[in-house]
């Protein structure tokens, strides 16, 4: 077993157990689902423009290099410095260099997975530069130097109270049970930064070939503001971002809000062209845009998962998740959890170390049917489960398939099994409870039906 | 009609009841039913699990031994999806597509057997009680079954169906899953089954007694006073 | 060869195996008792198809602005919609008095020019350059719009004729000016007006505001103005 199954099991063993972080989270999420069913009920046919959706990013994923060479000329055209990078490490290097370059002390940042993704702050407090995150939610979890929970809802498995005494300690504020309150001491804490800052870093939502512009999604404005007042702009974004035309927002938006977080469209939707043009009063003086490629090449060679690049992090197979909403985000271990993050981690981070996550799911279905652009994500889950056996076999667990499969298939060797398991089922019934059981991962929580007297087809056989 | 039951081994041994009553049922409806004894296991453990070659093995008995039938009809949702949607897939770029294929569109899960297939929702039942009712994942998402059960139920005498609000949540059964990862199945189960006891309800009720036997081992064990019943055990009730 | 070849080069050998077209895998996700939705052959603007299926945005220009009206009082974005521009500017200084406004951001443009006019107030026009100092301590952003949309409730400002990027969400309230002809039916709408208006010659950036600033991040409680404007004003006649 990988290091990070091992991990992912003990994570998954201590908070299952724990009925505050359960009762947390189906709260938090009932509330998401009441405010999703509502926006979905005011589409005039939210199946269809899901499809649509699909279609769409299916077009620009098959079309990947025509788009982003579109989007490139198209956005360099306007004074945008594009650089493009391979893995991890390179992006982090080459976004080291733009700051080291502006010679900035601060630098503010919105929200971007993909810098979560190839650890970006990490990298840049290394470097002694203070990165500071903008948005209420990884602003919080920053303080706790704890990675975000939830690709959308980074803050959901806090409390108030744990954020006032968070920001008591941090920020010496006076304790407060209004999250309002607890809201303006972020906000007071922020605005300084954005007009000291240097340097911005923000992430995308889209990246739109026709015009060449990025969109970024978001509510609180905090993106706005890391994108208008500092002098150099940092933008990083994954390569399968791309989305063909600008009108094909009219569509992404409403989908992204409400798959996401139940909102009709969120608070502030920007594109971003360039940087500052011609006689316009700020914004930055130079921009530059990241493409992060970190393995999306080898998920894009899988036509079977192909469409996995699709996702739009809207996290609805989060939320939707009955895994998810029992062991919480962090318990994963991965940047992206839930299961786009089972679905796409083995890809991006080896199949082998992760191929746990997919066998971590009941294969309910539940993140397919939320998905707003149909990633068929559980069959993908079914996917990896073959592919990790195909690169790999475990030996033990072949054999052990064969002898089920010879028993099932030789009637005489399956009536011997329940025979056998009706004579040792008191023995059993003895061991429950000792390490000795051997059905003992069942029966820790469970009781285990015995085998009846008659089964069905003696009861058959006997009444021909 | 000529109907194939399909028992999966797990009713087979420990759920003998359920097999009885869908007998009872569909002869009372006047069909011939069959059952061949061959047959003991869909193969979706070692499917799910990720050994194809293995679970071909299983799957092409019984593929061997279905293939013929005029309908296949399975008491649980699961196997029936592993016949109706996966067998297709297993079988995918090979020469038994064709009778995968076939098997797939003359297999129908019970309830669905009962209400798109025969048009029949009053099996004239009775049975007194407040039941909710728990769709099984695959029956739902795999095979789009929704109403139909309810309908059934909506028509036996004396017996309520009150919904709960968790109705479609999976109840962490998932095969392999309830054994190798036993602290989410438990957590999912608690759940659900916190969902159903809101209701007031004496019974969970479901179509797919693979979920049953989960949800019935943690009540069970907690001393809950809720029961769990396959549907065919209500709709064979007089 | 550079990163951006290399990158390419790899995504072309990817794209050698062509992937199934959406919505044709198994049956998940289809929902239940219905048929799978229609895959369709991709048309390639397929959002001209796609925007009937959205939540719709009303057919005739009261339509529009009942539900312009109704999206506003959701988002909580204060929305007057006023005979004549007088009568806005009247309802401007009334809320400037109540608000006890001492300095007024703005940029050039007729609206904004005769409403700060009106207003008679200290005012820093960003137009040109400003101190970000100087615009943090302003009480109001008062801009112009490029389009609003009455499926959404939103509005779109741009960083060249709506006074930049920072002044409609630096201040804590933003105030936009907008005549009734300006107000579209859907996004779809909207997209194709700011095309008409800036595609010869983007601005840098255009922003689709809808509603004051908002976070639900903590226990998933409403807050405005998290970081931008903790009120939206929209005056419209």
């Amino acid at each position: 077993m990988s290091n990070a199954a091992q991990q992912f099991l003990e994570a998954a063993g201590t908070i299952t157990r724990n009925l505050r972080h359960r009762g947390l989270i189906q709260t938090a999420l009932r509330k998401y689902e009441v405010a999703r069913d509502r926006k979905k009920s005011a589409f005039n046919d939210w199946s269809s423009a899901r499809q649509s959706a699909a279609e769409t990013k299916w077009d620009a994923i098959n079309h990947l290099d025509t788009y982003l060479t579109e989007f490139t000329s198209k956005i360099e055209a306007r004074g945008t410095k594009v650089h493009w990078c391979t893995t991890g490490p390179e992006a982090r290097d080459t976004i080291r260099g733009i700051i080291k370059d502006a010679k900035a002390k601060c630098v503010v940042k919105s929200k971007a997975m993909t810098a979560e993704e190839i650890h970006l702050n990490e990298a840049l407090e290394k470097d002694g530069f203070e990165v500071v995150e903008s948005d209420l939610g990884e602003f919080i979890v920053q303080l706790r130097k704890e990675p975000p929970y939830h690709i959308v809802f980074p803050a959901m498995h806090l409390t108030r109270d744990e954020i006032s005494d968070l920001f008591e300690r941090e920020l010496g504020s006076a304790p407060t049970r209004e999250p309002e309150e607890l809201t303006m001491i972020a906000r007071r804490a922020l605005r300084r930064k954005y007009i000291q800052a240097d340097v911005g870093i923000t992430g995308a939502n889209f990246a739109i070939a026709e015009t060449g512009m990025v969109s970024i999604t978001e509510n609180e404005g905090n993106a706005r503001l890391t994108a208008a007042l500092p002098r150099v702009m940092v933008t990083l974004l994954g390569i399968e971002k791309i989305l063909p035309k600008l009108e094909d927002l009219a569509l992404f938006l409403p989908l992204l809000a409400t798959a996401g977080a139940g909102q009709t469209v969120t608070g502030y939707n920007t594109l971003y062209g360039g940087p500052r043009q011609p006689g316009e009063s700020d914004g930055p003086i130079e921009w530059h845009v990241v493409l992060l490629d970190n393995r999306r090449t080898e998920l894009l060679a899988d036509p079977e998962q192909r469409d996995a690049l699709h996702c739009i992090r809207c996290g609805a197979c989060l939320n939707v998740c009955p895994i998810f909403r029992n062991v919480g985000g962090h318990t994963y271990g991965t940047t992206y959890s839930g299961p786009v993050g089972s679905v796409i981690t083995p890809h991006l981070r080896g199949l082998q170390e992760w191929k746990h996550l997919s066998n971590a799911s009941s294969l309910c279905g539940a993140c397919t049917e939320a998905c707003p652009v149909k990633i068929d994500l559980h069959h993908h889950l079914l996917q990896n489960r073959r592919n990790a056996v195909g690169d790999s076999p475990s030996w033990i667990e072949r054999l052990a398939w064969r002898a089920h499969a010879f028993a099932v298939n030789t009637p005489a060797l399956y009536q011997f099994g329940q025979e056998v398991a009706r004579i040792v089922e008191p023995l059993r019934l003895r061991l429950q409870g000792t390490p000795l059981d051997p059905v003992k991962s069942w029966t820790r929580t469970r009781d285990l039906p015995p085998v009846a007297p008659e089964s069905f087809k003696e009861w058959w056989r006997n009444r021909r | 009609m000529n109907v194939t039951l399909f028992i999966p081994c797990f009713v087979d041994s420990c759920f003998p009841q359920v097999g009885m009553h869908m007998v009872r049922i569909l002869e009372r409806l006047g069909h011939r039913v069959t059952c061949p004894e061959a047959v003991a296991c869909c193969g979706q453990p070692a499917f799910n699990s990720g050994y194809w070659d293995e679970a071909r093995i299983v799957a092409g008995k019984t593929l061997h031994h279905l293939q013929e039938a005029e309908a296949v009809v399975i008491a649980s949702g699961s196997c029936g999806a592993m016949l109706k949607v996966f067998y297709p897939q297993l079988y995918a770029g090979r020469p038994e597509e064709a009778a995968a294929q076939r098997l797939s569109e003359h297999t129908w899960e019970f309830s669905d057997f009962l209400v798109s297939k025969l048009g029949v929702t009053d099996l004239g039942a009775r049975f007194p009680g407040k039941v909710t009712f728990h769709d099984g994942c695959h029956g739902l998402r795999e095979l789009g079954i929704k109403s139909g059960p309810r309908k059934l139920l909506e028509k036996v005498r004396d017996l309520e169906l009150i919904e709960m609000g968790d109705a479609e949540t999976c109840c962490g059964f998932g095969g392999t899953f309830a054994a190798k990862f036993p602290m989410i199945s438990t957590a999912m189960g608690e759940v659900k089954c916190a969902s159903a006891a809101d209701t007031g309800a004496e019974y969970m009720v479901s179509n797919d007694s693979s979920c049953l036997m989960h949800l019935q081992g943690l009540l069970s064990r907690q001393g809950k006073p809720l029961k769990t019943l396959h549907l065919a055990q209500i709709l064979d009730s007089q | 060869m550079n990163a951006q070849e290399r990158i390419l080069a790899r995504i072309r050998e990817a794209l050698k195996v062509p992937a199934p077209k959406p919505g044709s895998h198994g049956h998940g996700g289809h929902g239940r008792d219905v048929a799978p939705a229609p895959v369709f052959a991709f048309q390639g603007r397929p959002v001209q198809v796609a925007r009937s299926w959205l939540p719709p945005g009303g057919s005739t220009p009261q339509e529009h602005l009942t539900r312009f009206a109704a999206a506003s009082a959701e988002l909580k974005t204060d929305f007057r919609c006023v005979e004549s521009e007088s009568e806005a500017h009247a309802q401007l200084r009334h809320i400037a008095d109540s608000e006890g406004w001492a300095r007024v951001a703005s940029h050039h443009s007729p609206l904004t020019d005769a409403a700060t006019a009106a207003l008679a107030r200290p005012t820093l026009f960003t137009d040109g350059g400003y101190v970000p100092d100087e615009l943090e301590v302003c009480e109001v952003g008062i801009t112009t719009c490029d389009v609003l949309v009455a499926q959404t409730g939103s509005l779109v400002v741009n960083s060249r004729t709506s006074g930049g990027r920072a002044l409609s969400v630096l201040p804590p309230h933003h105030v936009v000016l907008a005549r009734k002809d300006q107000l579209v039916c859907d996004l779809t709408d909207a997209f194709q007006r700011v095309e008409q208006l800036h595609g010869a010659h983007w601005p840098s950036m255009i922003s689709l505001v809808t509603g004051p600033s908002r976070t639900g991040d903590i226990e998933r409680i409403l807050v405005l103005g998290a970081h931008g404007p903790k009120k939206l004003t929209v005056l419209m006649w």
